[in-house]
């Protein structure tokens, strides 16, 4: 039950990447950001605003819902669907820099399905990943381009991410 | 009320079979099943693998194209069946079909068919999810399903509307999916029809019946026009077409005793100058073809919730 990054931590994460997002890639001009719902939505809606602080450019934020792409859909025996949500990417993602974000980096799975995802609304010149937390445990060749921070965890346990957005406050927490 | 997270369900056989946390369940998911249709790429790999037969034992066109456009938009393998050519114009009989059908392992068959209960038979014979695309006189769920969702998305809103549903009462599997599920959702429904097209009953599920069109017209958020099937007819039932027209039929003129942005409903095919005039059937206020592109959002999420229902 511990809590590993608290409000003012998750805020310096935040704005730490949004620096590193514009030192690596030279400026923001051709960027966008995707954020993968639920969590990754709000987080890139965060670092939309401090890019804009930074550089004074409006970078285009998108949602993005996987639930039509995941790997495990039809495995249930029995069981109801999950709740699929609306995707929103009201721009063009054709020869843009993609930076898709997410709450938590576990097997990966969840962004090999985003990518798949991403590829059927065009063709971006590159796509990079955020993600706030990263336990461990990859299932898949997949790694973040930015990390809020790096958690070592079991795979017993679970990360819960917490925004003021969605849940009333910012933190996160290990539990189990 | 909250929205499920399930249909509890194999099957889709009727709105009866739905409460209000249901049909709003289909209504959110069909929500993200349009913005499917909008991209570039339309389709996306949810049913891969999975099998869809199409069973139209009557004649269709949108209803079976609008399956089949769903269906390949999820990725699903389809194919189809239809009367003419088939054995069923060999003398085979619904339940040996249905056993055919069935050892070819399908995931979901979609049904129409003349006969009321048709669906349920199917259902009860198969492990497959059954879909009732229309049975008989009985319940064309899908329909009344993408009718509410046109409604919502043009008024954002169900609850507390009036809709005035006009025409042959009598013969429509519509009429009866839509009354179940507009009361369901607690919107007010008044229809009409000549005397001669009534459906008896229909008071006791908490609907206004009026044979004034004036009246029903009156007011109403939505009007929703029930097509005149001369094939289930034989002159028996109206004196003519043009008589019917006069007193039925949907104007401009009629529409003005309407809300002020009353939308215009047609299931479809229309017998313009029959039950609807071309300046409604072409006006702004309808959004007949609003239908036809919600109504492959709508049974995208029919596909998808029953597909996870199977086990």
């Amino acid at each position: 039950m511990a809590i590993v990054m608290d409000a003012d931590r998750v805020s310096r994460s935040l704005t730490r990447i949004a620096h590193e997002i514009v030192e690596h890639n030279r400026g923001v001009e051709d960027l966008a950001l995707v954020g993968i719902r639920a969590r990754g939505v709000p987080i890139a809606e965060r670092l939309a605003a401090s890019l804009h602080g930074l550089t004074g450019i409006v970078v285009p934020t998108g949602s993005l819902d996987i639930t039509l792409y995941r790997d495990d859909l039809m495995r249930h025996a029995v069981g109801p669907q999950p709740v699929v949500r609306r995707t929103e990417i009201p721009f063009s993602i054709d020869d843009r820099l993609i930076l898709l974000v997410d709450d938590v980096l576990y097997t990966g799975r969840t962004i090999r399905a985003a990518l798949d995802a991403l590829i059927d609304f065009g063709r971006p010149r590159a796509i990079q990943l955020i993600v706030l937390v990263d336990r461990g445990h990859r299932e898949l060749p997949i790694r973040a381009d930015y990390v809020g921070r790096n958690i070592p965890t079991s795979q017993q346990q679970s990360v819960q991410v917490r925004l003021v957005e969605l849940d009333g406050r910012d933190e996160v927490e290990v539990e189990g | 009320m909250t929205t499920a997270t399930s249909l509890h369900s194999r099957h889709l056989l009727g709105i009866e079979d739905l409460d209000r946390s249901q049909i709003d369940l289909i209504l959110e998911t069909a929500l993200a099943m349009k913005e499917v249709g909008t991209r570039p790429i339309k389709k996306v790999p949810t049913l891969r693998g999975r099998t869809v037969v199409n069973l139209f034992f009557e004649p269709s066109t949108r209803t079976r194209m609008s399956f089949e456009l769903a269906e390949k938009r999820l990725s699903a393998d389809t194919l189809g069946m239809t009367t003419a050519g088939s054995s069923l114009s060999k003398g085979e009989t619904l339940s040996d079909t249905a056993r055919t059908i069935e050892a070819m392992a399908p995931d979901l068959i979609v049904v129409r068919h003349s006969s009321s209960g048709a669906p349920h038979q199917l259902a009860r014979i198969c492990r497959a999810g059954i879909i009732n695309a229309g049975d008989g006189m009985h319940e064309h769920p899908t329909q009344a399903l993408l009718d509410a969702f046109t409604i919502k998305e043009r008024k954002g809103r169900l609850e507390g509307l009036r809709v005035a549903i006009i025409g042959d009462l009598e013969h429509s599997r519509v009429l009866r999916s839509n009354v179940f599920l507009l009361t369901r959702m607690g919107v007010s429904v008044v229809v009409c029809s000549p005397p001669t097209l009534r459906l008896p009953g229909l008071d006791r599920l908490g609907v206004d019946v009026t044979t004034s069109m004036d009246e029903a017209v009156s007011g109403a958020d939505v009007v929703m026009m029930l097509r005149v099937q001369h094939e289930r007819m034989r002159g028996l039932y109206l004196p003519s077409l043009r008589e019917y027209f006069t007193l039925f039929g949907l104007t401009p003129e009629r529409m003005r005793r309407a809300a002020p942005d009353a939308i215009v409903m047609h299931p479809g095919p229309m017998n313009r100058g029959v039950e609807i005039a071309s300046e409604v059937a072409d006006g702004p206020w309808s959004v007949i073809l609003d239908q036809v592109a919600n109504g492959v959002a709508v049974r995208m999420a029919v596909l998808y919730l029953l597909a996870g229902e199977e086990g």
